[in-house]
């Protein structure tokens, strides 16, 4: 309940914050106005009121679900590997997308075209990860991190071939690495969602398994699990939901892996409570993230990879210190 | 019941074990005994289905359910850190969910009686990192007593206790057998606390069958010393066989064969 509560909260200071300001009182009446049946009235201007819904309340949205599914992806992929250290990227997916979108901006093609094509490379990475681990060493999660790495090292090597091909890209695609939530808009937010929909729904129904997993493949296997399937599908999950996250939010990184931990240190180890609150508290982080990068230098923005890292990873240290001193 | 028929297992083309027959009846409490090596583990893991085998494991016809129909405790467990008890043991549910399931009153209930059956009732919010060896054994035990399998296959059950709790522990598990007519199977070495319990002692040697028969019968320093080596006496006194170990073997000490 605190949670949801802390949600709304920095949802609605989100929506407060930026180069223009808002009333509060208005901002809050004009989202209890579109609400069905309920008529209020919130006396923002007709500038106002499209600055609300068609710039910020989108980019707030996205940035909540882009942190939900960075955050319960991390926590998926930390139960199906069992290492802590795993996060929604492992795999190669940003590796793959980053190539994507390098390859649209060195072509030169319009920025609509880095969404799908990031995505397709985001996807074909993590199957090239799959197919690879394959050939090598069958089933083993070692042999698929193994490839993981591989594969990421190759994608980032084109990668950095063409960036040094093409000078005048750089800057913009550094800053398409580093993320960013600035050319949100409704349509983004509906491509995303139902790829987050999906990834939330599979891994919120595997959190029991999650737990059975981190007995080890014998153990789960004794207990009636199909270890293999469980891992599939939480992986294939996963990562769909990060690659539509990535393309169009860019890398966003230290959400997958502060968000769950920092749960899992707080509320002890079980990944039926890590992924509910990983869902909430991701989007929570996030938004704050978001809101730190418009104002720490406005009128400028900040990455928002370079604010999660700065906040996350001081936060972070300070739960472990906190949580290690006590125990 | 449990059998199994013609079971072989082989690792890398070698076999480690049988192929072997043995046939297990209800009620029926069975020690596994062997030296290091000889195929305990093996054989028990075959019968949950974690490690391929040829022949067959037949309970009595029905369909072999992992984790409903054998409840199986490993030598080694993995033990999440931070996982309290209580999630720990409810693990142990897992198989009577169904896929994506949620656990019930019912299954909470079968949880708790594990628990308090192994007097683990004042440790069930301690995460399994801050227990003792055998604390966290008596928990690994909790959740295969929670799955409420007709069979329990034991890996070294107490080899983490003193003399005290092993006793304990096995009483335990003597009782519940009692009552709801379990199969318990447990690999162990300790051969003494082997016959104190079970009813039939099986001793395997590089993979095989070597002897078969109740306590009285196995253990005898005349099977014993072959598959164990010299510097065991077996003393009969009222309570059954006791193995003593001795110093003689210091002198005549073999070279371990694999």
């Amino acid at each position: 309940m605190a949670a949801v509560a802390a949600l709304l909260l920095v949802g609605v200071l989100g929506l407060l914050v930026g180069s223009v300001e808002l009333a509060p009182t208005g901002v809050i009446n004009a989202l209890v106005d579109r609400l069905p049946l309920i008529s209020v009235d919130h006396g923002l201007t007709e500038v106002e009121s499209r600055l609300l819904f068609e710039l910020r309340l989108p980019r707030v949205v996205m940035g909540g679900i882009v942190g939900s599914v960075l955050a319960v992806a991390g926590a998926g992929y930390q139960g199906v590997f069992r290492n802590p250290l795993a996060d929604p990227y492992l795999l190669g997916v940003a590796a793959g997308a980053g190539l994507g979108a390098t390859l649209v901006i060195g072509l030169g093609a319009g920025s609509a075209a880095i969404p799908p094509v990031a995505f397709a490379g985001g996807v074909a990475a993590v199957a090239s990860t799959y197919a690879l681990s394959r050939t090598v060493g069958g089933r083993t999660t070692t042999s698929l991190i193994l490839a993981g790495v591989a594969v990421a090292a190759f994608a980032t090597a084109v990668q950095t071939f063409l960036l040094q091909r093409n000078y005048d890209t750089l800057r913009e695609v550094y800053s398409w690495i580093l993320g960013r939530l600035v050319t949100v808009g409704w349509g983004e937010v509906w491509t995303l969602a139902p790829y987050a929909l999906v990834a939330v729904t599979v891994l919120f129904l595997h959190r029991r398994l999650l737990d059975v997993l981190g007995l080890g493949d014998e153990e789960a296997t004794g207990l009636g699990v199909n270890v293999v399937r469980v891992r599939r599908l939480v992986v294939l999950a996963a990562t769909l939901a990060t690659a539509a996250a990535v393309s169009v939010s860019g890398l966003i990184g230290f959400v997958g892996i502060i968000v769950p931990h920092t749960i899992r240190l707080l509320t002890g180890w079980s990944y039926r409570v890590i992924v509910p609150l990983s869902l909430v508290y991701g989007a929570t982080f996030l938004i704050l993230a978001d809101l730190g990068a418009r104002t720490l230098v406005a009128p400028a923005e900040l990455p928002i990879g370079v604010v999660t890292a700065f906040l996350g990873a001081p936060f972070f240290l300070l739960v472990l210190r906190t949580m290690r001193g006590s125990s | 019941m449990i059998s199994w028929q013609e079971v072989a297992v082989s690792f890398g083309g070698r076999t480690v074990v049988g192929p072997l027959s043995i046939t297990v009846g209800d009620g029926q409490w069975v020690g596994l005994i062997g030296p290091n090596g000889s195929g305990k583990s093996t054989l028990l893991k075959a019968a949950v289905g974690i490690v391929p085998h040829d022949g067959v494991v037949d309970l009595g016809g029905r369909e072999r359910k992992a984790g409903i129909d054998i409840a199986w405790m490993p030598q080694r467990p993995f033990l999440p850190d931070e996982m309290n008890v209580a999630n720990y043991v409810l693990l142990g549910r897992t198989p009577h969910l169904g896929y994506l399931g949620a656990e019930t009153r019912q299954d909470l209930e079968s949880v708790e009686r594990a628990i308090d059956r192994l007097e683990l009732t004042a440790l069930s919010d301690r995460a399994l990192s801050t227990l003792s060896g055998g604390e966290a054994q008596r928990a690994v035990l909790a959740r295969a007593l929670a799955q409420e399998s007709p069979v329990l296959l034991l890996d070294e059950p107490t080899s983490s206790l003193d003399i005290g709790h092993a006793l304990e522990v096995l009483e335990i598990i003597d009782e519940l057998r009692n009552q709801e007519n379990l199969i318990v199977i447990t690999a162990i070495h300790d051969l003494t606390l082997a016959g104190r319990f079970a009813d039939r002692l099986i001793l395997l040697g590089a993979g095989r069958v070597v002897a078969d028969g109740p306590p009285g019968e196995v253990l005898t320093e005349e099977v014993l010393i072959p598959n164990y080596g010299p510097g065991i006496r077996v003393v009969n006194n009222g309570d059954g066989p006791t193995v003593i170990p001795t110093r003689s073997r210091r002198e005549q000490f073999i070279q371990p064969t694999d």
